[in-house]
């Protein structure tokens, strides 16, 4: 052993430069945020809680065209459609959505060619038990209703990149 | 001496062993917090802050949800040893605060071979993970026993050698007299910390390694061990464990500060500073060598097994031998011996 290295090492210099950097952390500001009270920012982008929105004038947007239970990789969605109306277009009977299943890809909001399918803001809607997490197109309106104001703004955000 | 004297005195001790142990369970209830929160600030984090102001309720609230739980014995385990192994753990590291003065006359038992019985109880704290580890018929477990078992037993050597080093300058064996020993005009310039220093640091470092604390914590190495001898255990069993094992730490937080750190003195021997009861300030000795422990566990990885030993047998050894013959050869050549 060299003759400097055996000098530190009795006079421990390298566990108390240790301690004085610890005592530094120590002190600094956490890194943590205080979860349910303080809360990260969210990329417009973020694909959370579904939601199916409806028009200003409060109709549904949803077609009943199916490309978003055509293209969920996770085969989460199941829509049934009702017969054709007086003004030609269709609307849903069943619209459910497995959030078990889902893997928040995103793809079905990507699919939908009249924004009615959006994956909102919310991430915070975990459950007690298995069925909850089964959303039906009840459900998934009553989002759309709750985070309208989020989503509409978090669309025209984003706009200028699609 | 008639029976009724004697009642009278078993009481009176068995009201003191209950106050000094109430006492001391809910102060570790808040050392246990601190520790986690001393470890979270090193690493930036908040560490618990939920339970009641600062998540000071913390330690309660695991405690509430430990014996809540369901125990759950092995099927292949030795019920018995695996059931007492716990116990045997927390009783005898409780037990060995009845010689801890913690102010001036504040001792349940005032034995004159006070280190002696303190040093023999932490020994047979072994025996509670060594009985733990082999009934769990586990491997981990297992393994992690016989760590723990040589672990504990390399370090006591150590450790015996810088208790005699004390123990000459002090010329006593009853923990009360060391601490009047280091009682002088220096305050705690005088205490044993300054002159034993090298036996201070040596000293801290093999507590760590006695406690099982890191960074010689490969009792329950998590990353090798899965949880070392306590893999098998949980609910109530496992608290003792855990509490076993804090109320080893504040022993031997509390024997560094007697020892070394001048225990129930005041560090500045004057009027304003000697008008603080003596339990204040050894509880800021014991809150002070807590958080060396804390802050040693936040800054320091953990030792290999190899490592461990070679510290131990080639390092401490040798230096605490030549130290107890330092130390006996200036006390007798410098005629400051004490009678």
């Amino acid at each position: 052993m060299k003759l400097d290295q055996a000098a530190r090492a009795i006079f421990l210099t390298e566990l108390v430069s240790g301690f004085f950097l610890a005592m530094r952390y120590f002190f600094k500001p956490k890194a943590t945020l205080n979860y349910p009270f303080e809360k990260g920012p969210l990329s417009p982008r973020f694909r959370g809680e579904h939601a199916l929105r409806r028009y200003p004038n409060g109709e549904e947007r949803c077609i009943a065209c199916k490309l978003c239970e055509a293209i969920c990789p996770a085969q989460a969605i199941t829509i049934e459609a009702g017969p054709r109306r007086n003004d030609g277009t269709r609307r849903t009977t069943r619209y459910d959505i497995d959030m078990v299943k889902c893997i928040y890809c995103g793809f079905c909001q990507e699919a939908c060619p009249v924004d009615a399918i959006v994956e909102g803001p919310n991430f915070e809607f975990a459950t007690e038990t298995r069925e909850e997490l089964y959303y039906d197109k009840e459900k998934l309106l009553a989002n759309g209703d709750r985070w309208e104001r989020e989503i509409a703004r978090s669309i025209a955000l984003d706009a200028p990149y699609r | 001496m008639n029976w009724q004297d004697t009642l009278i005195q078993v009481l009176i001790i068995l009201g003191q062993s209950l106050a000094l142990l109430v006492a001391l369970l809910i102060f570790i209830a808040f050392i246990l917090l601190a520790d986690r929160k001393i470890w979270a600030a090193v690493q930036l984090r908040r560490g618990p802050n939920v339970v009641g102001p600062f998540g000071l309720f913390q330690s309660f609230a695991d405690l509430l949800k430990f014996v809540l739980k369901e125990p759950t014995i092995p099927s292949g385990s030795n019920k018995a040893i695996f059931l007492l192994a716990p116990l045997v753990t927390c009783v005898l590291a409780l037990a060995a605060w009845a010689v801890v003065p913690i102010a001036q006359g504040w001792v349940i038992a005032d034995l004159n071979v006070g280190v002696l019985y303190i040093f023999a109880i932490s020994s047979l704290g072994v025996y509670g993970i060594i009985m733990g580890g082999w009934a769990s018929n586990s491997k981990y477990p297992f393994l992690a026993a016989l760590r723990s078992a040589a672990q504990m037993v390399s370090y006591e050597v150590s450790i015996g050698f810088v208790i005699i080093t004390v123990l000459m300058c002090a010329g006593s064996l009853n923990l009360s007299e060391i601490v009047e020993a280091q009682n002088g005009r220096f305050g705690f310039l005088g205490w044993y910390w300054l002159p034993l220093l090298p036996m201070f640091v040596i000293f801290f470092v093999s507590a760590l390694a006695e406690t099982n604390r890191p960074p010689f914590d490969l009792v329950e190495a998590e990353s090798e061990l899965v949880a070392g001898f306590m893999t098998e255990y949980g609910s109530t069993p496992y608290l003792l464990f855990m509490l076993g094992e804090y109320v080893a730490i504040m022993t031997m937080c509390a024997m560094g500060t007697i020892l070394f750190l001048g225990g129930w003195l005041s560090p500045i021997p004057f009027a304003p500073f000697t008008w603080v009861p003596g339990l204040v300030w050894f509880v800021i000795k014991l809150c002070f060598m807590f958080f060396l422990f804390a802050m040693a566990k936040a800054m320091v990885p953990r030792y290999r097994y190899d490592q461990l030993m070679r510290l131990g047998w080639k390092v401490f050894l040798p230096i605490s031998l030549v130290a107890v013959v330092v130390v006996a050869g200036v006390l007798h050549f410098t005629g400051t011996a004490p009678q």
